[in-house]
């Protein structure tokens, strides 16, 4: 199956579209003009046409999102467009692809995102480590202000400070205002009271960067591409053990393993294929059987009892221990949950100690039920689904190579005996300064 | 680094938010810039200062936050990311390169470095991400340690004789 031609990337050629007149000499800022020519309900009404659905994780419909934003008259409160530049999830590095090499046509789509919701003031919140991103942003928006071409919106670029928990909305929400990014109880949705309490619609960097082509070639051309129920491209993130990572901009539908043999290049070192995340770490893993049969769009993946998630897809060798695995996910979820809810915070140490207990040999036959009994308890337990995300993601590990796990404790040890590709993979620690005993830190706060 | 005062300067960033306490995160992010790259207990009560907040309110935003340091780095920090992606493609063996030509643990710091491992920085399929000073190189293998360190110690760096293999 031949790639569509590219809708995101589109006029790039490869490379960068950071200069203002070369994103014009590829039509620039048309579907901008388009759709400030319209009323806000009719940008809306070519939205839903096109169905596209939004690209952070949750795939809510994108004109819908905006429809929910009341109008002005009902609310009498500033309307706020915030766009969730906060990419996060382990395996996920699209959005500072389009970030990097679309900046104009992913700011064009904020403004008529702002202009469907009626808002003049937008606020991008982008992940901390985004650096270079963010300069491009930067400089992209100096050359749309000195066209005017903002009109009356301001837009602020908001640097993050490095939590994964600002990817989630109402968590983004808090951080944003000042405060530590802790998710909020919903209802309220942001809609109604979002940023400062006030009409807010949150939306994706890719979704906004697609309603840009959606206003340009209209929503029902935008429809025939890709998929029922799953229309227009998305920019896979390709990562693990294949020859070729990178982003790879496919139309929904596409073959998991036509992405992974042909455009991946395929697995990395003649080895063979055990296993396939295919939404980022927080979705159900896949194995190679069930990978080589699905598409990789939304119906297919739920069907196969995944999700399509971030489309991050990793891809792991045969060298690739389980049980290591599921370690250094739940490390990962450990360490970025924020602690408001007990059955996340405590329940994620609680899988990553058992999991370890297991690899390192001293698990037993307890704990293989202890494992299922903690992931149950974290389940739909919290107000965001961090810890869901760790609970889902091992159990299906457990559940899918069991056989695995079950190696560990009759073996004693990891029956990979130090093989396996994430052997004492070192997570995150805490930083300390090597100085010689008792010399002090003039202004140093012991926390 | 702007040549106004760490005051001013946040008073700029205020001015941009309709409400002032969404400046204090830009604000912690300046004073950090210009305290060497951490956040001493004077950066807190400047930044309260400026924004009319405590400095214990301050010091609550900076430790939720990973890329707010409360200890001192060194000049230059490298972060080796060892999430998934990166560790399918030999991060460890990147991390364990960079502790025996530099000497150092993951999470020690000197004048000279700091080094230390982070989660996922958005680069998975461009693995190993390595983060020096918040600049990502991309595919870096553990092969190519010494000349990234060389490079940072401003030593020329010669490519020695390898062996055929």
């Amino acid at each position: 199956m031949s790639p569509t031609p590219e809708i995101v990337f589109a006029g790039t050629n490869g490379d960068a579209l950071t200069e203002i007149a070369d994103y014009e000499a590829v039509g620039g800022f048309q579907a901008l003009a388009k759709s400030r020519a319209l009323t806000p309900d009719d940008v809306i009404a070519e939205l839903n046409a096109s169905n596209l659905r939004g690209r952070g994780g949750a795939f809510f419909p994108t004109g819908r999102k905006w429809s929910f934003v009341p109008k002005p008259d009902k609310i009498d409160k500033p309307h706020y467009l915030v766009i969730n530049a906060d990419e996060s999830e382990p395996g996920t590095f699209k959005d500072r692809e389009i970030m990097l090499r679309v900046p104009f046509r992913f700011l064009e789509g904020s403004l008529i995102a702002a202009h469907a919701i009626e808002s003049k003031h937008i606020f991008i919140y982008i992940r901390g480590e985004y650096e270079a991103e963010f300069e491009v942003l930067v400089a992209a928006l100096e050359q749309m202000r000195a066209k005017s071409l903002l009109g009356d919106v301001t837009i602020v670029v908001h640097r993050g400070a490095g939590a994964y928990i600002c990817g989630e909305e109402t968590a983004l929400l808090e951080s944003l205002e000042g405060r530590r990014g802790l998710p909020r109880t919903k209802p309220p949705f942001p809609a109604i009271a979002g940023l400062y309490a006030s009409p807010t619609a949150v939306n994706n960097v890719e979704s906004i960067t697609a309603a840009t082509t959606v206003m340009e070639i209209g929503g029902a051309e935008y429809a025939k591409l890709g998929v029922e129920n799953s229309t227009g491209t998305r920019v896979f993130s390709l990562s693990g053990n294949v020859v070729n990572g990178g982003n790879y901009e496919l139309p929904h539908g596409y073959p998991l393993r036509d992405l992974i043999n042909e455009l991946g290049g395929g697995i990395a070192d003649g080895r063979s294929l055990k296993a396939v995340i295919p939404g980022g770490s927080s979705t159900v893993i896949l194995t190679a059987d069930e990978a080589n049969r699905v598409t990789l769009d939304f119906d297919s993946l739920v069907d196969a009892g995944t999700a399509i998630g971030s489309a991050a897809v990793i891809v792991l060798d045969d060298r690739c221990c389980m049980v290591q695995l599921a370690v250094r996910v739940s490390q990962f979820y450990e360490h970025e949950s924020c602690g408001k809810c007990t059955p996340c915070r405590v329940g994620t140490k609680w899988l990553t100690t058992i999991l370890q207990k297991i690899e390192d040999g001293r698990g037993t036959q307890a704990d293989m039920d202890l494992l299922v009994s903690v992931a149950e308890r974290i389940n739909g337990k919290c107000l965001c689904p961090l810890g869901d995300s760790d609970a889902i993601a091992v159990m299906s590990y457990f559940d899918k190579f069991r056989d695995e796990f079950q190696a560990h404790i009759d073996e004693g040890g990891c029956p990979f005996h130090g093989e396996s590709s994430l052997d004492h993979l070192l997570a995150p620690v805490a930083m300390h300064i090597a100085l010689p005993e008792g010399k002090a830190i003039d202004g140093l706060i012991n926390v | 680094m702007s040549t106004l005062s760490l005051y001013d300067e946040i008073q700029e960033v205020r001015a941009r938010y309709p409400e002032s306490l969404s400046a204090v995160m830009p604000a912690l992010q300046l004073a950090q810039e210009r305290s060497g790259g951490w956040l001493p207990e004077q950066a807190f009560r400047d930044v309260a200062d400026a924004l009319d907040l405590t400095p214990a309110y301050c010091l609550s935003i900076a430790s939720f936050y990973d890329m707010f340091r409360l200890e001192p780095v060194g000049e230059t920090v490298i972060e080796v990311c060892t999430n998934i992606s990166c560790g399918l493609k030999g991060a460890q063996q990147v991390l364990e390169a960079f502790e025996s030509e530099l000497g150092l643990k993951a999470g020690d710091t000197t004048d000279e470095f700091t080094l230390r491992t982070v989660e996922c920085l958005g680069g998975c399929g461009w693995a190993t991400i390595v983060a020096v000073n918040n600049r990502h190189r991309l595919h870096v293998q553990a092969g190519d340690v010494s000349r990234i360190v060389a490079e940072l110690r401003g030593i020329e760096w010669k490519e020695r004789d390898e062996p055929d293999a």
